[in-house]
């Protein structure tokens, strides 16, 4: 690769519930993907897919009961997983950062919103109180917050959920971390105000020179905001590459469904197509691909094993043994 | 056009009395939040056989006045009729029965502790749709509508996936041979795969029965594919109303505008990257005075700060609520490169 080291490399990373006496219970199978200085990187996927585990996977937040099977998380060179909690901690917030999709659960509601943006400066940054609160103050005049010095005495209650989640890329911005982590941010937000926190996000990664992992399951959303992505369908990723191209030009059965069932608003008199079926259970997964009960495409050899993710051209791939034949003729 | 109606609200409003903390009561010259306007004159009609699309951000009052249509909140002011006669206050069982409502949340909206046989038997029994001997063969019927099968009625609603959930929601919904469906939001907690599968039984709902849905949404490109005519509501006002292509086209409320140009989009050249509308919707206890969107509109002129704007007809069967509706700035919601 020509490209400098990543910032952060996910490899072969596994999920799960371990059962004593089973074989435990694969909910993320096998994810790799890399992620470079400044990058905005898009995970979608439905619910169920495995997009937010991964997430919390590398943020450390795994839900008690799920743990890593196998695999590695590397940040700068350093494995995450093999990391003190001790040193895992110093690294949030002044390197890695995460906005929660629901503001309203994710922010204390007992503490004014400015002390809450100012504790990461205080602790990670040495600030004393008034100096991260002046700093608090001015991400919130940052993130568009009318009157911040006014808003930052305020209970999370008292604000909009717009208002909130400005807090929340505040809070996560604050300490100026290289990577931020983003799950499922505007989902709860009006069209009008997630357009804004969208425009807003990708600007301050700008400014601050920030890389971006983007969770979200509206293809829109993703073409807005990222340059590359990665498709995930029941814990694995199916196909990767530059958004332009994987829009332009799906080569996995599974992301041609997902954009043939999502309306589009530039194409209004196209038909949805929906995905026929359901995902698998994933306690009693399939043998073969994973997407095979539910491809119209779907050929003997798909229910022998599942597929490995292959490179199709540089930065570009798809884990589909019958993509070629199904796609040819597609202009690339 | 006044024929075709099979709902015509006229003039609703729907006031909210919160009593402020009593602390502050105490304190003199303290503000005194007592009111809150949650529909500030409403005029609506639902034509028979059409999907209409009411749109509109969190606290527009969408739902309030799918719920006032259902009946399950009074109107403070204001007519509502069906098919030409006033629906009276207190609805009697047929009443009930001609417009049903399907709920946002398949997961909260479906009885967990009865099978889906139970949920469809109840009100065929009820509403005495059909002879006690056929009620099987009728919750059947109901079940292929919504393309299930039969093995489902001896299921509990957790044993379905949220999509399933909806269909059962809406076979329900369906039971008592409604005239009017109003969804609120159906499809919002669906995953997209399965969102499509549910907008396409609407359409058939919609074909086939030739039921007259209202539905719902701020998914503005799931309106664009769905409804016949969308309704855009902003602070408890209808802001502009007009046939689905027609809206998407030729925007007449600068909010309207602003609320298309913030729609995610799937193509790269239609991508908007300029910031389209500042702020945040006023408070509801707190309603501007004049036009109630122009503290946030780019176009507001003086004028705008004083005269309240009704909703006036801009075209053929297009209405829009702005002063300044026939000199805003074209507006080419769809990148023409």
């Amino acid at each position: 690769m020509t490209t400098p080291a990543p910032l952060l490399s996910v490899n072969n990373l596994s999920l799960g519930v371990v059962r004593s006496g089973h074989r435990p219970t694969v909910i993320v199978d096998d994810v790799s993907f890399t992620v470079a200085k400044g990058e905005r990187f898009g995970i979608v996927g439905e619910s169920g897919s495995g997009k937010s585990l991964t997430l919390r996977a590398i943020a450390g937040l795994l839900p008690a009961g799920i743990d890593a099977l196998s695999g590695s998380v590397t940040y700068e060179g350093r494995d995450l997983f093999s990391t003190s909690s001790a040193a895992r901690r110093k690294l949030m917030g002044p390197e890695i950062a995460m906005v929660f999709q629901e503001p309203m659960t994710a922010l204390n509601p007992v503490v004014r919103v400015g002390e809450q943006i100012a504790e990461g400066p205080r602790r990670h940054l040495g600030l004393s109180r008034a100096a991260a609160m002046a700093l608090a103050i001015e991400m919130m005049a940052k993130t568009g917050i009318p009157d911040p010095a006014k808003r930052a005495r305020a209970f999370p209650h008292e604000l909009s959920g717009g208002l909130r989640q400005r807090i929340m890329i505040a809070m996560a911005l604050s300490c100026r971390p290289k990577l931020l982590l983003c799950d499922e941010p505007t989902t709860a937000l009006d069209v009008t105000v997630q357009h804004q926190v969208l425009r807003l996000l990708e600007q301050l990664c700008d400014d601050f020179g920030a890389a971006l992992i983007f969770v979200t399951h509206d293809l829109a959303v993703v073409n807005q905001t990222c340059d590359n992505l990665a498709v995930m369908y029941a814990g694995h990723i199916v196909e990767s590459g530059r958004v332009k191209d994987v829009f332009r030009d799906p080569r996995h059965p599974y992301t041609r469904g997902l954009l043939d069932s999502a309306p589009d608003f530039d194409q209004p008199d196209r038909a949805l197509v929906p995905i026929p079926g359901f995902p698998p259970n994933l306690a009693d997964r399939p043998s073969g691909c994973a997407f095979a009960p539910r491809c119209i495409h779907a050929q003997p050899g798909c229910l022998v094993a599942s597929p490995a993710l292959e490179s199709l051209a540089p930065g570009r791939s798809v884990a589909c043994i019958e993509s070629d034949s199904i796609f040819q003729g597609v202009p690339a | 056009m006044t024929t075709s109606a099979v709902l015509r609200v006229s003039n609703i409003s729907k006031n909210y009395h919160v009593p402020s903390p009593i602390l502050s009561k105490l304190r003199p010259g303290a503000l005194r939040r007592e009111s809150l306007t949650a529909l500030d004159g409403i005029d609506l009609e639902l034509r028979a056989g059409e999907i209409l699309a009411l749109v509109g951000e969190s606290g527009s009052g969408k739902s309030t006045l799918a719920k006032i249509l259902v009946g399950s909140v009074e109107a403070s002011a204001g007519q509502l009729d069906y098919r030409g006669l006033p629906m009276p206050v207190r609805r009697g069982r047929d009443a009930t029965r001609r417009i049903q409502m399907v709920f946002q949340d398949p997961y909260s909206s479906l009885n967990p502790r009865i099978t889906v046989g139970a949920i469809l038997a109840e009100l065929l029994k009820l509403h005495k749709i059909v002879p006690r001997n056929e009620v099987r063969a009728e919750s059947i019927r109901l079940l292929n509508l919504v393309g299930m099968q039969e093995e489902a009625l001896d299921a509990y609603p957790s044993q379905f996936s949220g999509g399933q959930r909806q269909r059962i929601a809406i076979a329900r919904a369906l039971a008592v041979r409604p005239d009017v469906l109003i969804a609120d939001e159906p499809v919002s907690a669906l995953d997209v795969s399965v969102q499509a599968t549910i907008l396409e039984l609407f359409t058939s709902l919609r074909v086939e029965l030739g039921l007259s849905i209202l539905f719902v949404a701020h998914n503005l490109a799931v309106v664009q594919h769905l409804s016949q005519r969308v309704a855009v509501m902003y602070l408890g006002r209808i802001v502009e109303v007009a046939e689905t292509a027609e809206l998407f086209a030729n925007p007449r409320h600068p909010y309207t505008q602003a609320l298309i140009g913030s729609i995610p989009r799937m193509s790269e050249s239609s991508v908007n990257l300029e910031l389209v509308l500042e702020g945040e919707p006023p408070s509801p206890y707190d309603i501007p005075s004049g036009c109630r969107f122009h503290p946030r509109c780019p176009a507001a002129v003086t004028a705008c700060r004083e005269i309240d704007p009704s909703l006036t007809a801009v075209a053929a069967d297009h209405q829009s609520a702005c002063l300044l509706a026939n000199e805003l700035p074209a507006f080419y919601p769809v990148a023409t490169s």
